[in-house]
């Protein structure tokens, strides 16, 4: 590699790394003020404009908190799972293109880490990974409870695996791709027009049954509410992370987070255009009416804020569902999983493939 | 390719630690997760060589979706550290295992020094599946062309493993 490709690498990594690392704090903060807002209280608002500042009083707290592990936990792999839950989320974020590309002296950049020509696979295997820290956590606490919260979490997460990889073969059928920087460049193509309305052809358009499995999978595998079974914490208190306390558990919490940031990354990427630039945006960068690098520039600042305005979306629908919708019961959450998300992903398969035979899509 | 060796070596030594660590270690537990890390080193060795796909399926299926069913079963059963204690072995099966195990050391390095070093490459070089559009698209096309029969073979079979399954889960679930 050239001196300007490790430039270009080292400042994709360290932007990401540093943006997932910021969601965590804002993102404790709209939740707590978006489940206030829902509830009818104030919450925290203290601390700064609007309690903006509530998160890094939390932060420092937990930092200066005493660490100290229970004397029956087994050392090592206490320890070791927090790290193991949060590297993978980190992981995933590697292959998810964050904007098109830019030339730059004869250059091309990709606004993605790395264009693995496994993309979509690669996130599955990383993500199947996440479960390895939740059952560490929960074997080696010595705690019933944290057992408990890891079985059904593993549970879970198996699952749901299946149903969240086949919802996605539809989107692999019709863009015969499963690079995720092909895919969102194909939702560019428009699907068919009404006047002078142009639907473009985001997942969403063309795969509703696809998007909707794909949502809910991404829910269960993120261990949110409703699907937060492995916490639940009026029946096992915490689940897996019962026993961890200060910076140990804040790595649990940054993880749940970070995944969070990658489903709603992952959902904006296959079924809503990724980085395609939002309605009007198109327009206002031909007004602008800019030349040479200045336009290239802007058009990869419109891109990554289409991004950014759509995973934040999605960020926000998970707090809104989560302070909306009551936890299912344990049988409830497999039914579904089992006897509704899966036949229903794989219709989609059949459905899609008859679509493409005839041309359709 | 031009990545370094260096990483192979990093890789082979993972893998042979953590497989050693498999076998001996004392805790079941740990033990499986001991295989996990072996499953990734291979994964590492399969991405050096180029074959993205088969390190991605690597992690995926046995490291992501076989060993979580393996350390389930194992948490499940609650196999604790004493009932792995078989006690000190006799002196001869430790003299015995050691001869095979040299024995078949041995026959490796002599296969691998014998064994002619330039095998004609085939059809299916670095380049060639780089121009047919990568491993993923190269292997699948092969799978759904030449490979048709024996895809669809192990697909049945895998069907008839998991109506097996679920027969033998039933008939248990019947009698109580």
């Amino acid at each position: 590699m050239t001196n300007f490709e490790w430039l270009t690498m080292g400042a994709k990594i360290a932007f990401i790394v540093v943006v997932l690392l910021q969601v965590v704090p804002i993102m404790v903060w709209v939740e707590r003020r978006g489940s206030a807002l829902m509830q009818n209280r104030l919450g925290p608002n203290r601390i700064g404009p609007l309690g903006l500042l509530q998160s890094i009083c939390d932060v420092v707290k937990f930092f200066f908190k005493e660490d100290r592990a229970p004397g029956h936990v087994n050392k090592f792999y206490y320890t070791l799972a927090p790290l193991i839950v949060l590297v993978p989320a980190f992981m995933t974020f590697a292959v998810i293109p964050f904007a098109s590309s830019i030339v730059i002296d004869g250059q091309t950049v990709n606004f993605q880490i790395a264009d693995l020509n496994v993309g979509l696979l690669y996130i599955f295997s990383v993500a199947s990974l996440g479960v390895y820290g939740i059952i560490m956590s929960g074997w080696s606490s010595n705690n019933k409870y944290a057992l408990l919260g890891s079985l059904r979490s593993t549970s879970q997460m198996i699952s749901y695996e299946l149903s969240m990889g086949l919802s996605i073969i539809g989107i692999v059928m019709v863009f015969s791709s499963v690079e995720l920087g092909a895919i969102a460049r194909g939702q560019g193509e428009a699907f068919f027009s009404v006047g002078m309305l142009t639907i473009p052809k985001w997942g969403i358009f063309i795969q509703p049954i696809g998007f909707i499995v794909f949502l809910t999978s991404v829910f269960a595998e993120t261990n949110r509410l409703p699907f937060d079974l492995p916490e639940g914490e009026s029946e096992i208190v915490a689940g897996y992370h019962i026993e961890y306390g200060s910076m140990k558990f804040a790595l649990f919490f940054m993880a749940e987070y970070i995944n969070m940031t990658v489903g709603a990354a992952l959902i904006t990427t296959l079924f809503f255009g990724g980085w395609q630039m939002l309605p009007g945006m198109h327009w206002l960068l031909e007004v602008m009416n800019l030349d040479g690098m200045a336009h290239e520039w802007v058009r990869i600042l419109f891109e990554a804020a289409s991004f950014g305005a759509k995973v934040c979306f999605f960020m926000w629908f998970f707090v809104w569902v989560r302070w909306t919708i009551p936890r299912f019961r344990y049988d409830q959450l497999m039914d579904l999983g089992w006897k509704v998300m899966l036949p229903l992903s794989l219709v989609n398969i059949f459905l899609t493939g008859v679509l493409i035979y005839y041309k359709v899509l | 390719m031009d990545i370094s060796p260096v990483f192979f070596y990093v890789f082979a030594a993972l893998a042979i630690g953590f497989s050693l660590s498999v076998i001996l270690k004392k805790n079941p537990v740990g033990n499986a997760f001991s295989l996990v890390m072996v499953f990734f080193a291979f994964a590492g060795i399969y991405a050096i060589l180029g074959a993205h796909l088969i390190a991605a399926l690597q992690v995926l299926v046995y490291a992501g979706a076989i060993m979580v069913l393996f350390i389930f079963v194992i948490m499940l059963l609650n196999a604790d550290e004493p009932s792995f204690d078989m006690g000190r072995s006799h002196i001869g099966i430790k003299i015995g295992a050691g001869t095979l195990c040299a024995i078949l050391f041995c026959t490796f390095v002599w296969a691998i020094k014998e064994s002619p070093i330039n095998i004609p490459a085939g059809r299916f070089t670095p380049e060639a599946i780089q121009a047919s559009g990568g491993n993923t698209q190269v292997v699948s096309e092969l799978m759904f062309s030449e490979y048709i029969l024996p895809f669809e073979l192990t697909s049945v079979l895998l069907l008839a493993a998991i109506v097996g399954a679920v027969a033998i889960a039933k008939r248990k679930l019947g009698k109580n």
